[in-house]
């Protein structure tokens, strides 16, 4: 493997905390060095990313992949491959497969493909994801899962979730909670408030989810198992968590892009690619969701990747399943708004993207210091675009963000020492051996072999 | 002519103008109806689809007559008998029925913004004959038709809808249509009838019905649906009536010139005692007569946006020589 030097980028890596203007050498798949005039020999390639940011690979850790069951809509090749465009080096991969993901054997299959990026099996809670019997959770750890989910069916019975937070802990893994009281929630479809009253769709109250974040904070309190909750939306979530740390109380959170980009009055367009679980809130739940990014309460930002097939969101709005994809774009929308609305830095955007969540997973990513997994993001935070359907790499397209104009935008991904996306480089051509022969070279990034 | 819209989704956002222009429209096709010949010839060699995916008797008849009263050629498509039984998509039927060369679509539809959704898909103009608990812009047309045949402009008149706003599409547009001619909008109902923050739509909000409909020009009574009780919305249809039924009592109580409307049907001794129904303020059977020559207005007014288009188009043809 070659060595890579990445020269003329501001590298900013929150786990050492560093902010400068250095280079970066990898080599062995690993980071080698950092400073300034590192000599390399002739072994190495030279990136000159000339003012772009250079940051510790992305961790999105809520994706689903489909795989195995609707590979027509996503496969963990594919799924992986659109992480790697977007600037992502490891993914969390949700269990609510078809099978689930509740042996150890299926958490080896999704670990068994040939990726560009790493992929960390969440699996199920239950048996099945059915909310009855507990999974074989120290066999599934033993088989290389990370967390366990029941994610998209939430956990409705209080004792199984204090026994299953219970038998976490002895295994030493967190459990993910997707909080939803599905009684509060109904036939709804969309947030309740004034845009479900003007639509006339059905409204999921913010109580469905808050209710459930309440239960959950209360039964990691009597256990003491670490709850990290998944896709949090609400306002009165936020304050729940923002309790239960000050409480001491084990819990994390991440939330998504689409909680602070996006308002239940866009949903008033029926664009069934706006249908996602839990429903896009108020802009009082926005605004306060990005209070919880800003002050700490929320922890990490995951796309919650879900991929649908045009199929099956080409119908009425309350028909369409819920699920929008955001692998990719989950750099450009962060960025866009939060980073250049002044919401957070770009040092703690890069935190709740990669430091954080890797840390809450407890996986070797996150960092770039000396010895860590050569797993590097450059991007360029400047960049505006229009996000076009054509773009993602994705199987499937259910963005409503296509359209749209984002600023900032990746511009080369190394996974474990490997250019694995690069921008002008064709897809399903990304290793970096063919790279390093010249081809597709981009302008913006001039090597010097 | 005030009216420059290709489809009628909906009467949110549809401004003053307009809707005094499809009434004015109404009100000379309302003559016709008088008329011992009852048929104008404007829409020969038109084709209107009615697709119609929930039961409807009354509102599918009003529309199939005012299409004939038009002379338009009409088919009339019910989810009952048809291909949606057998699992096709709403785009595939709506496309498959716009294949045989239809300009208009009328749709009844249980999930909201359906209409919306074919819009996107297909080149007919469509009117939403109601899209679940959304809208129903034609029946609060012919509701304001019906009250300004009675009380005149209704800028500053009071109207009082009372019953089951969560799950009503005629409360909905009837409030876009009242608060955009200047009428004062009461809505009363149980608590678990109303939807939340529906006080920005600008109407206020009361559970007392004597407070509510002591002072009003109109009121508007919606129909109970008797599953509600069942979907743990009201303790008992009995507990319904006791509180907000419309009785000869409380009209005594009311104005003297208190117009009673119900967009039916009706479920007599439930929210509507039967003496009102039938009694000198009621105007239940005016509606159903005023529905026909409203929704001649408007498939009139669509078709001839259609028809501006099309001459605009021939014109660009003529130019380009073909």
């Amino acid at each position: 493997m070659r060595k890579i030097l990445i020269t003329g980028g501001r590298v900013i890596d929150p786990a050492t905390r560093t902010d400068e203007h250095i280079d970066v050498l990898l080599a062995d798949g690993r980071v080698a060095e950092w400073g300034t005039g590192i000599e390399i020999g002739d072994e190495a390639i030279t990136l000159d990313v000339d003012g772009a940011v250079v940051a510790p690979g992305l961790v999105d850790m809520h994706v689903h992949l489909r795989d195995p069951g609707r590979e027509d809509e996503e496969t963990i090749e594919s799924g992986t491959a659109a992480a790697a465009h977007g600037g992502v080096t490891a993914v969390a991969a949700m269990p609510n497969t078809e099978p689930a993901i509740d042996t150890p054997s299926w958490v080896e299959y999704v670990r068994s493909k040939e990726t560009p990026v790493a992929v960390y099996p969440i699996a199920a809670i239950t048996v099945g994801r059915e909310g009855k019997n507990l999974s074989g959770m120290a066999e599934l750890a033993r088989a290389g899962a990370v967390a366990f989910s029941d994610d998209g069916s939430p956990v409705a019975g209080p004792t199984v979730m204090r026994r299953a937070l219970e038998y976490a802990s002895m295994v030493g893994l967190p459990i993910i909670s997707h909080c939803e009281n599905l009684d509060l929630t109904g036939a709804g479809v969309m947030n309740e408030g004034l845009a479900s009253t003007l639509s006339g769709l059905r409204g999921i109250p913010a109580a469905a989810e808050e209710v459930a974040v309440a239960r959950d904070i209360i039964l990691a309190r009597t256990t003491g198992a670490k709850l990290h909750i998944a896709h949090v939306s609400t306002a009165g979530s936020v304050e729940l968590v923002r309790r239960a740390k000050e409480d001491g109380i084990a819990v994390t959170c991440e939330t998504c892009p689409h909680y602070f980009s996006l308002t239940d009055d866009d949903v008033r367009s029926y664009d069934t690619n706006l249908r996602v679980s839990p429903p896009i809130r108020s802009a009082a739940d926005l605004a306060a969701i990005k209070v919880g990014l800003a002050d700490g309460t929320i922890d990490a930002i995951a796309s919650d990747h879900a991929p649908h097939s045009i199929e099956e969101k080409q119908v009425e709005f309350d028909a369409a399943p819920p699920g929008m994809i955001g692998v990719e774009t989950l750099l450009p929308i962060t960025l866009t708004n939060l980073v250049q609305s002044g919401t957070v830095t770009l040092e703690r955007a890069i935190e709740l993207l990669s430091t954080d969540p890797a840390s809450i997973l407890d996986i070797p990513h996150g960092t770039l210091e000396t010895g860590s997994r050569a797993d590097v993001t450059v991007f360029d935070p400047d960049w505006a675009w229009e996000v076009t359907a054509d773009w993602f790499r994705s199987k499937s397209k259910n963005s409503p963000f296509i359209g749209r104009t984002l600023q900032g935008r990746v511009i080369l991904t190394i996974s474990e020492g490997k250019i694995v996306f690069e921008e002008n480089s064709t897809a399903g051509n990304d290793s970096g051996e063919a790279q390093a022969e010249g081809e597709h070279r981009p302008e913006e990034l001039p090597v010097h072999a | 002519m005030g009216w420059t819209r290709k489809h009628l989704l909906g009467l949110e956002g549809v401004g003053r103008d307009e809707i005094v222009a499809i009434l004015d429209a109404a009100a000379k096709f309302r003559e016709i109806l008088d008329r011992p010949v009852k048929k104008v010839p404007t829409l020969r060699g038109i084709t209107i689809v009615n697709l119609f995916f929930e039961p409807s008797t009354r509102t599918r008849m009003s529309f199939e007559l005012a299409e004939k009263r038009l002379s338009a050629d009409t088919l009339n498509f019910s989810a009952s008998t048809s291909s949606v039984k057998k699992g096709e998509t709403l785009r595939d039927t709506a496309r498959n029925i716009e294949a045989m060369m239809v300009e208009m679509v009328v749709m009844r539809h249980p999930s909201p913004g359906a209409p919306h959704f074919l819009t996107h898909h297909l080149d007919a103009s469509i009117i939403n004959a109601g899209d679940g608990p959304h809208e129903h812009p034609t029946q609060a047309l012919l509701d304001l038709f019906t009250m300004r045949e009675r009380i005149g402009d209704l800028e500053g008149k009071r109207v009082t809808i009372v019953g089951d706003i969560l799950h009503s599409r005629v409360a909905r547009s009837n409030i876009w249509g009242l608060t955009a001619l200047g009428a004062e909008v009461t809505l009363c109902g149980p608590t678990t009838f109303m939807p939340v923050e529906i006080e920005k739509m600008g109407a206020r909000v009361s559970t007392d019905i004597h407070e509510a409909t002591a002072d009003a020009d109109v009121v508007n009574v919606l129909r109970i649906q008797r599953e509600r009780q069942e979907g743990g919305f009201l303790p008992s249809l009995r507990e319904y009536t006791d509180l907000f039924g419309i009785t000869a009592e409380r009209v005594a109580d009311m104005r003297p010139d208190v117009v009673i409307m119900h967009p039916g049907p009706i479920n007599r001794g439930v929210e509507l005692a039967p003496d009102v129904a039938d009694g000198d303020h009621s105007v239940i059977l005016d509606q159903v007569t005023n529905g026909v020559a409203v929704r001649m207005a408007v498939i009139y007014l669509l078709s001839m946006v259609r028809a501006v288009e099309r001459v605009e188009e021939s014109e660009i043809l003529a130019e380009v020589g073909l």
